[in-house]
């Protein structure tokens, strides 16, 4: 597509009558607002139910709402919520089987929930991960034909990330904190004493189209220049990094790490980091039947490879021990993901940072894993090197 | 009403010493409580009716942990008559609260709380049944959930294994997308290590999980404990806030992190 997307500016009642055309529309606009002391991802009415004016406070284990004065409303950091709750709800019913009169089965498959959803808000980082589920769940042989469907219809729009928060790394995985591509619409927030605004990109036909509808106003050059530098700004103030190595590798090479041993002596494997990643995808199935044991049901239900049922096989888990576990979790998440997608399946949102009761932090394990591995390398050269010294005559 | 046949399954509910709130739990199931009388033949159950079928029995639930000698010998009694035996609720499954005499004088309770102490016939501590009888399975909670009963009754009827999951409160929170309570708000919570199934109710309420389900499957205390005295318990309210509903369950449970299983 060659012709040029529409850029705009819009205001406070610019972004309202965004939230309303899509819902006149029969969409179900999810963004985030503020409830139980976090901002959290629910279905929005008005956009004067976003987060005006609150910012966060996180680090490892650690989550607070604070006050900001600039009346900001995408100040915020992830919350505990993903957009996985919506395009790949934790529960969804597979099959219905019923006993019929003459005694045989009939199996029917059930439909899915099909929202026709309008996404406000999503970070950088976020975009990257509804991407990567889209490989996984919509992009092999074998498609999750809810997530397809819901999917397909979602309408993306982005914020792009201007306060980082001190768990972000989305610059080592190359996530944000700029939108590059995957949205319909990306925002820009900006307040300065030029006013509260929306720098506003369309990134697809129908962003452009819904633009249109939108009271906004041309982007002039000065506030493209300022959307532009905030993100810049961002860019510098990520919270976290990953160790500037290959983590594929980095992680391929450290199975028999001891620092699996430490990490699992402070892991609870709640399996929360599994729970509020916006990538991790995976599933059980439970069959449930009725009193009269005339019908069954199959339904899909969110697991985590912190379950210890999760790798049970006749006679018991395959991964019994925290250790075997997260390092599991860790060494799909870094680094078999790529084999399996082709892709990490990090977009350094910082969530299983926040989000971990006991503050694990994948970069600090990351750093550590390298660490050691590098000290195992040099003791290896030196071993080598005083090998050879030894057999010279 | 016509009368059962004879291959329908019969049901027996027993009592221990325990607060009737599991078996309870089975009267609420409305809804679905004409189905299951249509299922299985209610032998013995004197909390919902007098008539008393005597054993055997299919299926034996029962509530309540053993305190008196005579719980003890009824405890044998009744896994003799049953063919499976589920005990259902954290009496039964963990000595329940009044194990909270596990730690302390019971004889000092006895003569400090009843005018004629020699009236009292006791056992010095709680017990869960499975300390006394081979148990079939154990259904968590104080009290029990409803749902979590009637999936156990029909996994019986259907003769499959029960979808009771072992996992923490944790799962249960993010799948209904309540905020984490310990991380937003610093309030103790045992969710991390306590056995899901109420369906993280009271961190939806924006309290800490005070672990009526007992220990999950996988527990690592020693990671938790510190996050518990961070947030404002002191040692003796942690040891208060592990041990009140299910005694020294979660004391005892393994902590096998760090320790690589290897063949």
């Amino acid at each position: 597509m060659s012709e040029r997307r529409t850029t705009a500016v819009l205001d406070r009642t610019g972004l309202d009558a965004l939230v309303q055309v899509l819902r006149a529309r029969g969409r179900t606009v999810i963004g985030p607002t503020v409830r139980d002391g976090a901002v959290v991802l629910a279905d929005l009415a008005t956009a004067e139910e976003l987060p005006f004016g609150w910012g966060t406070e996180v680090e490892a284990g650690r989550y607070r709402l604070v006050p900001r004065a600039d009346g900001a409303a995408f100040a915020h950091t992830t919350g505990p919520q993903s957009w996985k709750a919506f395009l790949h709800p934790e529960r969804e019913k597979v099959w219905d089987a019923d006993r019929t009169a003459d005694g045989r089965l009939s199996v029917a498959e059930a439909p899915r929930a099909r929202p026709s959803y309008a996404f406000l808000g999503v970070r950088p980082c976020d975009l990257r991960a509804v991407a990567i589920q889209d490989r996984v769940l919509a992009g092999g042989r074998y498609q999750d034909r809810g997530y397809r469907e819901r999917r397909a219809g979602a309408f993306l729009i982005a914020a792009e990330c201007t306060e980082p928060g001190a768990t972000c790394f989305c610059v080592s995985m190359g996530s944000g904190p700029g939108a590059d591509a995957g949205f319909d619409l990306a925002l820009t927030e900006l307040v300065d004493e030029t006013g509260h605004r929306f720098h506003v990109r369309a990134g697809s036909d129908a962003g452009d189209e819904l633009l249109a509808e939108v009271p906004h106003r041309p982007a002039e050059p000065e506030t493209q220049a300022a959307a532009r530098d905030a993100v810049d700004a961002a860019r510098e103030r990520m919270g976290r990094a990953m160790p500037p190595v290959d983590l594929r590798t980095l992680l391929g090479d450290s199975l028999e790490a001891d620092r699996w041993d430490d990490v699992a002596a402070r892991c609870l494997t709640c399996g929360n980091c599994t729970m509020v990643c916006p990538t991790c995808f995976c599933t059980t199935t439970e069959e449930i039947t009725d009193l009269t044991g005339d019908h069954a049901e199959r339904w899909q239900r969110w697991d985590s490879c912190f379950d210890l049922d999760f790798s049970y096989l006749h006679g018991g888990p395959v991964r019994a021990s925290a250790r075997s576990r997260y390092r599991q979790w860790l060494t799909h998440k870094l680094s078999t993901w790529y084999e399996q997608f082709g892709s990490s399946g990090c977009v350094g949102c910082g969530r299983c940072i926040t989000w971990c009761p006991v503050g694990i932090d994948i970069t600090e394990e990351a750093s550590a894993l390298h660490d050691e591995l590098a000290a195992r390398l040099r003791r290896h050269d030196q071993e080598g090197e005083n090998g050879r010294k030894e057999s010279e005559p | 009403m016509s009368t059962p046949s004879p291959a329908v399954p019969t049901l027996a509910v027993f009592k221990l010493a325990s607060c009737d709130g599991c078996q309870l739990t089975l009267l609420d199931c409305e809804d679905e409580f004409l189905a299951l009388a249509g299922r299985v033949r209610i032998a013995h159950f004197p909390e919902a009716s007098s008539s008393v079928d005597p054993g055997p029995y299919d299926l034996g639930l029962v509530e309540g942990s053993v305190t008196t000698p005579d719980d003890a010998r009824r405890i044998r009694e009744i896994r003799a008559q049953c063919r499976v035996l589920v005990t259902i609720g954290a009496c039964a499954t963990a000595g329940g609260i009044q194990a909270l005499r596990n730690f302390a004088d019971v004889e000092e309770f006895r003569r400090t709380v009843y005018a004629r102490p020699d009236y009292i016939e006791t056992l010095a501590t709680s017990t869960p049944v499975s300390a006394h009888v081979d148990v079939d399975f154990e259904l968590r909670g104080c009290p029990i959930d409803r749902g979590q009963l009637l999936e156990v009754l029909t996994a019986f009827l259907a003769g499959r294994k029960p979808d009771v999951p072992n996992h923490s409160v944790c799962f249960e929170c993010k799948r209904r997308g309540t905020v984490c309570v310990t991380v937003a708000h610093g309030t103790p919570c045992l969710g991390p290590v306590t056995h899901a199934g109420c369906g993280a109710i009271c961190p939806a309420y924006g309290r800490g999980c005070y672990g009526c389900f007992g220990p999950s499957g996988s527990v690592n205390l020693p990671a938790l404990i510190p996050l518990l005295h961070r947030d404002g318990l002191d040692d003796p309210a942690t040891e208060r806030f592990l041990r009140t509903f299910n005694a020294a369950a979660f004391d005892t449970c393994d902590n096998e992190s760090g320790k690589e299983v290897r063949p």
